[in-house]
């Protein structure tokens, strides 16, 4: 039995057995800090704890990272420079399309994700069965984006006009709009990047409810009263009180949903794979990966991909210096 | 004067009042009953995607091609033929198999590393520190995309393409800036006496962790954990491109994917699959929910 094909072999290695051996390292690099003058031990203990998760995050992502963009500036087999021409070819032809579909999940998704998690969070908070309530809609989050296509399969499915519907929105909408042809949601270009991106809310409504949810208990009921009480109405009361209250939980909704939105890839890659015009970047990616096998132009649009997502990263780390500060 | 205004004061609020506490319950009341009608619409069509999914893969192929599956709550006619087919035809249970080898270890060795750097971010003082921790931050929201190119070339180097610990370095490695920041904010709010007494008392570094951080961790911990389980086995991007041309059978959201793409196994074995495939993580979920939703709110609040 080859190592590599065991599964429990796997499986103890990786969880007892490496574990065994990180803390095993911690102690030889603690005998050797001991060994140092005092002055040198402050100073160097940390890299000993520091190592190794340094090192995983240097090879996984720092260097990866630069090495990407500098790729993005080669050919096909990375053996030549070639400017700037990976990244013109990124904005022309079918590309554009691509694009487009992806700057439709970057508005559709977070918004419709936003309000309906807002929605959520406020009027969960007024019934007896929140539990439950809270409990089934974050089911979703624990299934995976391919699993989750798969299940809206059952939701999208199209037949013929004048046959049997067996999609339950098609079956909805033949029996309860009289004269209504059912849709070919999947193949209606636009109307099929609005599916598709349904697919994500289904998925990702229970995380972002949480977080708005957790936000709207923190606001103080005493001025909630206050506000009913001198007749302010519930609209009124959610836009004066809740909304400013929540704004940060907003703001970490948003851009959570950003990043998302930019990286999509299994669901259109699962239930399209690009086709009828739903192709988005990450999808892209993969086929200039591995169809295509052209390195620069996958680099280039992971770069583009890292520069999109640069906001949020200023974003995040303006908010974090800002807390330290506090 | 005064006198008189006063009575008339005492006189009016009564009425006043009671005109408003009129207004305020008739609007309650049909108030109410939208708010239920929008709170349960949000339940049922949150739940009936899954509904759906549970019916039909209980449902005769036949059935499931000629018929909606609500009809299957009119005529039943259940079967567990799918889940035959799935487990001993198609392969899941081999699959189920490699999701767990994958997940189970990256789980482990995030969160043991995640305590390890935050301890050492928090605890220990060194240059650079908030270098680091801005690093992080910054790290957090990096797309995975970025990483493909060139570890695509290492992992064919070093003959790691193909092998379950490749998949389990890159989860880890992934993961970590946002396994050490969320248990960061922890450490940090554990009072810095605790420590100091403990080295006072002549308590090694690595006696310390042991002894004092783990213990008080172990709730984030959890947390952690079963986030990262979520993300290892719910991963379809990173084994497409680097569990490749490996002799196990492809993680379960490879395989599932596989299915939908290709329509020969029809819907049945399909919707099995994919049932098995959500098990594991519906039961984590739901059991551990306590530590999933602190795990959320932990690392968005400043994330």
């Amino acid at each position: 039995m080859n190592l590599m094909s065991n599964v429990p072999l796997l499986i103890i290695v990786g969880a007892i057995a490496i574990p065994i051996v990180v803390y095993l390292l911690l102690g030889v690099g603690e005998r050797m800090v001991a060994l140092l003058p005092t002055r040198l031990q402050r100073s160097s203990r940390p890299w000993v704890w520091l190592a190794l998760p340094l090192v995983l995050v240097v090879l996984i992502l720092l260097y990866p990272l630069i090495s990407t963009v500098i790729t993005s500036f080669l050919n096909a087999d990375s053996s030549q420079g070639v400017g700037f021409e990976n990244f013109i070819w990124a904005f022309q032809g079918t590309m554009l399309d691509v694009i487009g579909n992806n700057l439709v999940w970057l508005i559709v998704f977070p918004i419709a994700t936003l309000v309906l998690s807002v929605l959520a969070a406020v009027f969960f908070d007024k019934v007896k069965y929140e539990k439950v309530a809270i409990t089934l809609i974050i089911l979703p989050t624990a299934i995976s984006f391919t699993a989750g296509s798969v299940i809206w399969t059952q939701m999208y499915s199209y037949q013929p006009e004048g046959t049997t519907q067996i999609g339950t929105f098609n079956a909805l909408l033949t029996a309860l709009v009289p004269g209504a042809k059912p849709v070919p949601w999947l193949q209606t270009p636009f109307i099929n990047n609005l599916a598709l991106i349904l697919i994500a809310v289904w998925l990702s409504l229970g995380v972002a409810t949480l977080i708005l949810s957790a936000a709207v208990k923190n606001v103080a009921s005493e001025l909630l009263e206050a506000a009913r009480l001198d007749g302010a109405g519930e609209w009124r009361v959610f836009r004066s009180i809740t909304l400013p209250t929540i704004l940060p939980a907003v703001l970490v909704v948003l851009t959570t949903e950003i990043i998302a939105a930019l990286k999509v890839f299994d669901i259109v890659y699962v239930m399209t794979n690009g086709n009828y015009n739903t192709d988005v970047i990450a999808n892209r990616m993969y086929n200039e990966l591995f169809a295509a096998n052209n390195l620069g132009h996958a680099s280039a649009i992971a770069v583009i991909l890292l520069v999109a997502a640069l906001p949020v990263v200023f974003i995040n780390v303006f908010q974090f210096r800002s807390e330290a500060r506090a | 004067m005064t006198v008189h205004t006063h009575t008339n004061v005492v006189r009016e609020v009564p009425e006043v009042v009671f005109r408003r506490v009129r207004v305020r319950s008739r609007r309650t009341w049909s108030w109410r009953w939208a708010m239920h009608i929008i709170v349960i619409a949000f339940i049922v069509s949150w739940f009936v995607p899954i509904l759906a999914l549970l019916v039909t893969s209980l449902r005769t192929q036949s059935d499931a091609a000629a018929t909606g599956w609500w009809t299957a709550f009119v005529n039943p006619l259940f079967t567990t033929y799918n889940y035959q087919l799935a487990l001993e035809q198609v392969g899941v249970t081999e699959s189920l198999a490699t999701s767990l080898a994958i997940a189970i270890p990256t789980t482990v060795l995030t969160t043991v590393l995640s305590v390890v750097g935050a301890y050492a971010l928090t605890r220990m003082r060194f240059a650079g520190r908030t270098i680091f921790s801005l690093a992080l931050v910054a790290l957090l929201v990096t797309p995975p995309q970025v990483t493909l190119v060139p570890l695509l070339k290492v992992y064919h180097a070093v003959g790691l393409s193909g092998t379950i610990p490749g998949i389990w370095l890159y989860q880890v490695g992934f993961t970590l800036p946002f396994g050490i920041f969320l248990i960061r904010g922890f450490i940090a709010s554990i009072p810095g006496e605790l420590f100091e007494s403990a080295s006072i008392d002549g308590a090694s570094q690595l006696r310390i962790f042991r002894s004092i951080v783990i213990p008080l961790a172990l709730p984030v911990m959890a947390s952690l954990a079963i986030m990262q389980f979520l993300w290892s086995w719910n991963d379809l991007l990173i084994p497409l491109i680097f569990l490749g041309g490996s002799d196990l059978a492809s993680p379960i959201t490879v395989q599932v994917a596989g299915l939908a793409q290709q329509t020969t196994q029809g819907q049945g074995p399909l919707m099995a699959a994919t049932v098995l495939s959500v098990a594991i993580p519906l039961i984590l979920v739901i059991a551990l929910q306590r530590y999933f939703v602190r795990g959320v709110l932990g690392g968005a609040v400043k994330g």
